[in-house]
């Protein structure tokens, strides 16, 4: 009996920490005993480097541009960190082609593999998408229902909170479509006074959750230079904590929800309510 | 066929229905055809280039010669860099022409392709065989098709045009986006009256080439390189039509402080008077009995079929500078221009009509970036007496049964466009000839037997 697999975008602004904070993250998840797949969509290609030490991974576009469209699943998918499979859309160098039409190009070409069958006996499969959804191409994830739960990652800083507010907008947009939902915010602490309760009301408001307020730890740093997850490198870290609870409460998360955006002067009076401006 | 388009005009701002122009490149391949020796090439996926060619070829009834960049999927995510270098390697290799003239399309425009860096690269590289050019334009979703053959204009003297510190007693004159037989007229009219120039894009030669058993991958026509360079040693510019010739004659002026004037294309009896008047007074010569002589003959038929002429309604569709010139002698005629629209967008177009119009018929309906959606609907109406307008103008004329006269581009159902011409005071008298054949074959149709004229 196939276990209903469950597909998870994570947005949120650029330098956030998406990347970092998906790997700890399922790294977690992985000592539940899920299994696990990640999928980057940043032409980057760096949101498995904790995952598979390092930037090991030959991306699904260069394997495509060099092979042809005659590309095999194991030319691209590679086995990290506690048997979690990586994928890295990858994409073109800074300043030509188009990126987006390179994750949709990835996008299509696993599910045409078959990366998200049954036979592979997935619990989850994450998709770290680059920064702000600037075109159609990073909106891919969202489309056609191929991830269910969008989890947006976001700090007291006013223009992550702009970027979630506007993510979200992108959420409502194919929610009614495509059947998405927002299963809640993540705060990665940038140590800004009163972020919790910012984030706490903006998510409120947002009609979603904080589902989990991870603290601001130079462990995460130590750990990520020497390309591991705090998990892995440190497993009895303060820090490993938090992540092992973020990733029991996405795995217990009940609360999914079209977000209720809101006009940028609700979002300015929520930041003054918070003290950010005196 | 058109018998759902409701009687009722509503408001709309996004929807065009059966737009009144076409895809840009269209105009960026047919100006490159009028380079001697040119293969145009279409950076982009196969079919755009295929639609090109064919949609060209129905028109032109010839073929029509074009590379392209064949994009993939791979090509539009990593940019079409590695295909441009391929094509152009590929085509002198085995094509060899003089010179490729390269445009995009909507999808190199859109992943935003830097061609001229491309270009250059490939010339670096030495991909470029010594003495053989490649030119570019970004033609893509802008305008329409003149948008995109005026582009190429512009592209043709930025690449082309040289200085040579002395002028020559020649001039430049830019046909505008007109019939091989035009832009073959217009060099008569030139020759006739003693004014040495530069015409390009000259498509005449290459889209109209005489049958003769044999292929000829670049026919004999087309402006030369040698006379390209030369440009920028002519005393003067005249642009033909604005929407059209403007911008390359701008940027000749301001690459080699050529001076120019823009004219209205010689269509009908007004503008070319203004063209020879123009030469006139450039060359300093009188214009010869043989060019009076057509005047006077384009005059004496306008008077002749004045009573079958005067206050007919007219709806006129098609691109700007055509739609401009056709107005003006519409009016000279006695005629009443009623519906007068073009696809191609442009303030321009409408103040200019408007000012044609402005003591003949105020009222008259004007407008820009129009389809023929609306026009149909208009003469629904209030119905008109003649319909003048590309092929697509067809589908009205039937469902609404109103005299129709093709005129512009395309014209995909006829033949006679690429041949005869429709400028000069020739042009005009094929202009006569075709609107009275219309409108005195309606009179012979519907009139009852006793004023069935035998005269007419």
């Amino acid at each position: 009996m196939a276990k209903e697999m469950r597909k998870i975008a994570i947005y949120g602004k650029g330098g956030i920490g998406k990347s970092t904070t998906t790997q700890n993250t399922v790294a977690g998840l992985v000592e539940l005993g899920k299994k696990v797949m990640v999928v980057g969509c940043d032409p980057k290609a760096d949101s498995t480097r904790l995952m598979l030490g390092g930037l090991a991974q030959k991306s699904v576009l260069d394997t495509m541009r060099e092979e042809g469209e005659d590309v095999e699943l194991d030319d691209v998918l590679k086995a990290g960190y506690g048997g979690v499979m990586c994928v890295e859309s990858g994409g073109p160098e800074p300043g030509v082609g188009c990126a987006g039409r390179g994750i949709i190009t990835a996008i299509n070409l696993l599910e045409s593999l078959g990366a998200y069958e049954e036979e592979h006996d997935l619990d989850y499969a994450f998709y770290d998408v680059l920064g702000d959804v600037v075109c159609g191409g990073f909106a891919m994830p969202m489309r056609e229902g191929k991830a269910k739960e969008i989890y947006i990652v976001v700090s007291g800083e006013m223009m992550a909170m702009y970027a979630a507010n506007n993510i979200s907008k992108g959420i409502v947009k194919f929610a009614e479509s495509g059947g998405i939902r927002l299963g809640g915010l993540i705060c990665n602490s940038r140590a800004v006074d009163r972020e919790q309760d910012l984030i706490e009301n903006f998510a409120k408001e947002l009609g979603t959750q904080m589902l989990y307020f991870v603290p601001r730890d130079n462990m995460v740093q130590k750990a990520e230079i020497h390309r591991k997850t705090v998990i892995e490198f440190e497993p009895e870290a303060v820090q490993a904590g938090h992540y092992r609870n973020l990733a029991k409460a996405i795995d217990t998360n009940k609360m999914q929800v079209i977000p209720k955006p809101m006009p940028i002067e609700r979002l300015e009076e929520l930041l003054m309510d918070y003290g950010l401006f005196d | 066929m058109l018998d759902q388009t409701p009687k009722k005009v509503v408001e709309r701002e996004a929807l065009r229905i059966n737009p009144a122009k076409t895809c840009q490149p269209i105009g960026a391949m047919y100006a490159s055809l009028g380079i001697h020796g040119c293969l145009p090439h279409s950076h982009g996926s196969q079919g755009c280039c295929a639609y090109h060619r064919s949609h060209l070829t129905r028109h032109y009834k010839e073929p029509v010669m074009a590379a392209t960049s064949s994009f993939t999927e791979g090509a539009a995510v990593f940019g079409g860099g590695a295909n441009l270098r391929q094509a152009v390697n590929n085509i002198f290799h085995v094509y060899n022409p003089d010179i490729i003239a390269v445009h995009t399309t909507c999808l190199s425009e859109t992943i935003g392709d830097d061609i001229p860096s491309l270009v250059n690269q490939a010339r670096d590289d030495g991909l470029i065989p010594a003495g053989k050019l490649v030119i570019h334009t970004n033609p893509s979703y802008e305008g329409s098709h003149v948008t995109g053959f005026s582009n190429m204009c512009r592209s043709m003297v930025s690449y082309l045009t040289e200085s040579s510190g002395e002028k020559k007693n020649q001039l430049n004159v830019l046909p505008g986006f007109v019939e091989p037989s035009d832009m073959r007229e217009i060099k008569r009219i030139l020759r006739k009256i003693g004014a040495p120039a530069v015409v390009f894009p000259d498509t005449s030669d290459v889209l109209d080439a005489p049958q003769t058993g044999k292929f000829n991958m670049y026919p004999k026509g087309g402006v030369t390189l040698a006379a390209m360079k030369t440009t920028g040693d002519s005393q003067k510019t005249l642009a033909l039509g604005a929407f059209a010739s403007e911008d390359a004659a701008k940027m000749l002026q301001t690459k080699a402080e050529v001076p120019y004037e823009v004219l209205d294309l010689p269509i009908g009896l007004a503008a070319t008077d203004r063209f020879i008047e123009a030469l006139v007074e450039l060359t300093g010569n009188e214009p010869p009995a043989s060019i009076t002589d057509d005047r006077g003959r384009l005059l004496d038929m306008m008077l002749d079929y004045q009573q079958y002429l005067y206050g007919k309604k007219v709806a006129i569709a098609g691109d700007p500078d055509h739609v401009i010139a056709m107005t003006e002698f519409m009016v000279s005629m006695g005629m009443i221009p009623t519906y007068v629209i073009t696809g191609t967008p442009g303030k321009k177009f409408t103040l200019k009509i408007k000012a044609i119009l402005r003591d003949v018929n105020p009222k008259a309906k004007v407008k820009a970036a129009a389809d023929f959606f609306e026009l149909h609907q208009w003469i629904k109406n209030e119905p008109v007496d003649l319909l003048i307008s590309n092929t697509y103008g067809k589908y009205i004329a039937r469902a609404e049964d109103v005299p129709f006269v093709r005129f512009g581009f395309p014209i995909l159902d006829r033949t006679g466009h690429s041949y005869f011409p429709t400028v000069g005071y020739v042009g005009g008298m094929r202009l006569v000839e075709k609107i009275t054949g219309v409108l005195l074959d309606r009179k012979d149709r519907d009139d009852p037997d006793e004023t069935f004229e035998l005269v007419m």
